[in-house]
């Protein structure tokens, strides 16, 4: 019947994404440094080898109690603080990059939906009813994903999600949250449940110890455990809503996954740091930018990059000036720059096409 | 085997869709035709299972492979990759596509012929392109059904000439139910065995295509006057299609 199908389309030749493992060695080596520079300054320096060794004979012997002062500040103070950083970094990170897969939507991220409002409420709440330990944890994660769901609903109008009114449903959750925990704070105790709700809302790594390392470890492994197990299934869920069913994706249930995998990454965070903004959105970007939309290679390296920008971020912190300056302020100020460059590129493109 | 049984669905006090039965066994082809507004969506959507129905049901095997006009590009993925998809379905949530999985992604688009720029940017391809690729992804599920909504109405003539082609390439292979929408008589011409008229007056008229799509049956599809011709193809062989008589009709 048709006998003349041309080969007409001349293909365009792929614009390839440099190396992935160049990229992913460059990657880990920025983290390795960051690690180390983080361990060696601050107001006390640590020379580089004095630190390996410090460390070394910390993990030879893990019972060992630290006697020098070198060594009680590299192992009691530093080592947790640096851990606990790049453990949340790493875990914003992935949440923020699953959350933008699942909502298709760059513009999202655990603190501008307002599940981080969400947790610190469920933990202020925790500790004004004198709830401390697991149950704490428990509050801070159901609460985030109660922020979660109320813009979920907020935002879904007729079956559809538009990126305007789950920003905005993000924004009205959030505050929110931050008003019911400012009304928590105005009713605490100021003796002791006001500077307790205070001293663990801040957005800081300052208060880290291994025990908080310990508390915070199980959520962030599993959550980005259980994410990177879902890497492809991100790629279809990803997709239109009727791309995805006809691949045999059951799109509800496995989006209120992610949500409840998110929550708990995220209440693990809020639980041991604070309400820390912006890396769940810069930090995806930049990882695209990187490696690609590939959610399989996309993961790791938000994990990598996350981990080494806030292990960055907080030693800037610290040792920047003489006092502490608050991470919020840093990360806003790298962060709200690259979204509203976002912001102005989505829209433009939006309209491109 | 896909199909619908009695399928009627209404939107508010509309409606679409009213006791509609067809079904398309593996090795045949269907043409869906219409006016815009008439409920060819609609009827594609309730195949697929996206569309509930008010009274009726579907008929098709659990996974379809459903070709999109469009496909989302938001996300910058290479071609082989939008293609493995389509193995979706066996792999599971937390499944992996492995190198076997990869192969059948390759073989797809090799079907569809988009083996060239396998390792492209699907967002970076052109519209044509993009369908090919969807096509090889649909493949992919290894479902003896595939469904396509309007294949090739956003592109050009060339590229509409290529998709046509190919779709009848697999009605020739007789290993499918293909079904497609589409509001141009001779896409049902070139590639469907059977058409399903889905007229603004009355109920659907379905059949062989040589005996439904008629200009007399055509004309009261699209209040358009018709004319079927044939035409000799650029290697001499023969042609039908379906000429509707627009204003120039009255200018010559």
């Amino acid at each position: 019947m048709v006998t003349y199908a041309g080969e007409a389309v001349a293909s365009p030749t792929p614009r390839r994404h440099g190396r992935p493992t160049l990229i992913f060695i460059g990657l880990v080596v920025t983290l390795l440094a960051s690690i180390l520079v983080s361990l060696c300054a601050g107001r006390f320096s640590v020379p580089v080898d004095r630190a390996l060794a410090i460390l070394w004979q910390g993990l030879l012997h893990p019972g060992a109690t630290p006697t020098t002062i070198d060594e009680r500040i590299v192992l009691l103070v530093r080592a947790p603080r640096v851990l606990l950083a790049a453990m949340a970094g790493a875990g914003l990170a992935v949440a923020g990059t699953g959350l933008q897969g699942v909502f298709r939507n760059p513009l999202v991220s655990p603190d501008i939906l307002g599940i981080s409002q969400g947790a610190a409420f469920g933990g202020a709440l925790a500790i004004i009813l004198g709830i401390w330990g697991l149950p704490l944890i428990g509050m801070v994660f159901l609460l985030g994903l109660a922020a979660l769901v109320g813009v979920g609903f907020l935002s879904r109008i007729n079956g559809r999600t538009e990126t305007v009114t789950v920003i905005l449903a993000g924004l009205v959750v959030g505050s929110m949250f931050t008003a019911l925990v400012s009304l928590l704070q105005f009713i605490a105790d100021p003796n002791s449940s006001l500077p307790a709700i205070v001293f663990w809302l801040m957005g800081s790594f300052s208060t880290a110890t291994w025990e908080r390392v310990l508390i915070a470890t199980p959520g962030l492994l599993l959550g980005t455990a259980l994410l990177w197990g879902l890497r492809f299934r991100l790629n279809l869920l990803a997709l239109e809503e009727t791309e995805a069913r006809s691949l045999g994706v059951r799109t509800e249930p496995e989006r209120w996954l992610v949500f409840l995998v998110v929550a708990v990454i995220v209440g693990s965070q809020v639980a041991v740091s604070g309400i820390i903004g912006w890396i769940g959105i810069v930090i995806p970007h930049a990882a695209r930018l990187l490696v690609g939309h590939d959610h399989r290679t996309l993961l790791p390296a938000a994990v990598v990059l996350g981990a080494a920008f806030m292990v960055i971020i907080d030693t800037l912190a610290r040792s920047a000036t003489s006092a502490e300056i608050p991470l919020g302020v840093i990360t806003a100020l790298v962060g709200a720059p690259v979204f509203a460059l976002l912001l102005r590129r989505y829209y433009r493109e939006r309209k491109e096409q | 085997m896909i199909g619908l049984n009695g399928a009627t669905v209404r939107f508010g006090s509309r409606v679409v869709l009213e006791t509609l039965s067809f079904s398309v066994p593996v090795g045949r082809s269907l043409a869906i035709l219409g006016p815009n507004g008439r409920g060819k969506t609609t009827a594609l959507c309730a195949m697929l299972g996206f569309q509930r129905l008010d009274a009726g049901s579907r008929l098709a095997p659990p996974i379809v492979g459903y070709v999109p006009q469009t496909g989302s590009s938001n996300q910058r993925l290479k071609a082989v990759d939008v293609a493995v998809m389509g193995c979706a379905a066996r792999l599971g949530l937390f499944g992996q596509p492995g190198p076997a999985d990869i192969d059948a992604a390759r073989a797809a688009l090799q079907r569809a012929g988009a083996l060239r720029f396998a390792d492209a940017f699907f967002d970076r391809l052109s519209g044509g392109e993009r369908q090919l690729v969807l096509l090889a992804r649909a493949l992919a599920t290894g479902s003896p059904a595939l469904v396509l909504d309007e294949p090739g109405a956003a592109l050009d003539l060339a590229n509409q000439q290529r998709l046509l082609a190919l779709l009848d390439e697999l009605r020739r292979a007789q290993d499918k139910a293909i079904v497609f929408t589409t509001h141009d008589p001779n896409h049902a011409l070139a590639a469907a065995d059977d058409a399903l008229l889905l007229m603004p007056d009355g109920p659907a008229l379905c059949g062989p295509v040589t005996e439904v799509v008629t200009p007399p049956h055509l004309e009261r599809l699209y209040s358009v006057p018709m004319r079927l011709v044939e035409l000799q193809g650029m290697s001499g062989t023969p042609h039908r299609a379906v000429l509707p008589a627009f204003a120039g009709a009255r200018a010559a």
